[in-house]
């Protein structure tokens, strides 16, 4: 029960965050620093999460580990412009060796 | 595809299939997350279908298969989700979505639809691309998340298959074409450090809105260096 009412509180809160951006009156946006700062959050926060999901442990260490050789795999296909599926693909199959034979 | 469609318009078509398909896949960690975790089928269900945000969704079993308090998961959970606002505010600026349609686009605000619309050019791919990866996405999301939580535990590991650095992996491929010029690079690096900087000392989902201070820190004195750079010989 205690359980429901954390993944619907979670629920709720999520959506009224994603609403709220939405919501936000139009004279809020013309402001010329919000322009400025706005196509820069992603940039920001996707960076955060690679470092995030890459690289720490659930603890907020540092670790070089399967992810990371995935991850690098991935970059690598990024610049020789390899599709987007075929560099998410490599990057799993690649975690997944290093995991099974090192 | 009708012959009528344009190349621009193609390339985002393709675009957006190509990052719903890799991320809607995906959903198969969240479902099997979730239930390793102790929540049930129809809990993993409720999360992708309502809440709908990878980062927030991972945060949230996460804590809780670590141990933590239901208020610590919707905590974290929360504090990842923020993000969205933000995106919400760039994509209504970018989309200009009709009031009927915003509750819609709203709940399909996500770093993915976000991603694909702001990389586009014009108005129309713009719309296009956002749309149909945050409907792509949403359809097959649910449905690997349900594939995912019933076949959890004969599934095994998730990692076994590589699933965590795939999703690592799709944010670096949702950043890459954001990285022209001097500002994204320093933004990037910047939130780099604070994410390492902060990590090892506050809850998981704080260092991901601590980075949001490298955008601001890289945006907000813009203004200024303009200035400097009027006056100058």
């Amino acid at each position: 029960m205690t359980m429901w009412l954390a993944v619907l509180a979670a629920c709720a809160l999520a959506y009224a965050l994603k609403l709220a951006g939405y919501l936000v009156p139009q004279h809020v946006l013309d402001i010329p620093w919000v322009h400025r700062v706005t196509p820069l959050l992603p940039v920001a926060l996707l960076s955060a999460l690679i470092v995030t999901q890459a690289v720490l442990t659930n603890e907020g260490h540092l670790v070089l580990d399967a992810r990371a050789a995935g991850v690098g795999v991935a970059v690598l296909l990024l610049i020789l412009r390899a599709p987007f599926l075929v560099v998410v693909a490599a990057a799993a199959v690649t975690a997944a060796l290093v995991r099974a034979f090192l | 595809m009708t012959p009528d469609r344009s190349p621009e318009d193609r390339a985002v078509i393709k675009k957006s299939l190509g990052v719903a398909v890799a991320t809607g896949l995906y959903g198969v960690t969240a479902g099997a997350l979730a239930v390793a975790a102790g929540l049930s089928v129809l809990q993993a269900m409720a999360l992708s279908l309502l809440l709908f945000s990878g980062g927030s969704q991972f945060a949230f079993f996460g804590v809780i298969g670590a141990g933590g308090s239901p208020v610590a998961a919707v905590a974290s959970s929360t504090l990842l989700g923020v993000r969205n606002g933000f995106y919400g505010l760039q994509v209504s600026q970018l989309l200009d979505v009709h009031r009927w349609a915003r509750p819609l686009a709203a709940h399909l605000t996500i770093d993915e639809s976000t991603a694909v619309a702001v990389t586009q050019v014009n108005p129309r791919q713009q719309r296009i691309g956002f749309w149909l990866t945050g409907f792509g996405i949403f359809v097959l999301w649910n449905l690997t998340t349900f594939l995912g939580a019933v076949a959890g535990e004969a599934l095994g590991d998730p990692r076994t298959y590589g699933l965590d650095a795939a999703a690592a992996a799709a944010f670096v491929g949702l950043l890459w074409p954001r990285l022209r010029g001097r500002d994204p690079l320093a933004v990037a690096a910047l939130a780099v450090i604070i994410t390492v900087a902060t990590a090892p000392f506050v809850p998981a989902g704080v260092p991901v809105l601590a980075a949001v201070l490298a955008a601001l820190a890289v945006g907000l004195p813009r203004r200024r260096t303009a200035h400097r750079e009027v006056a100058a010989p």
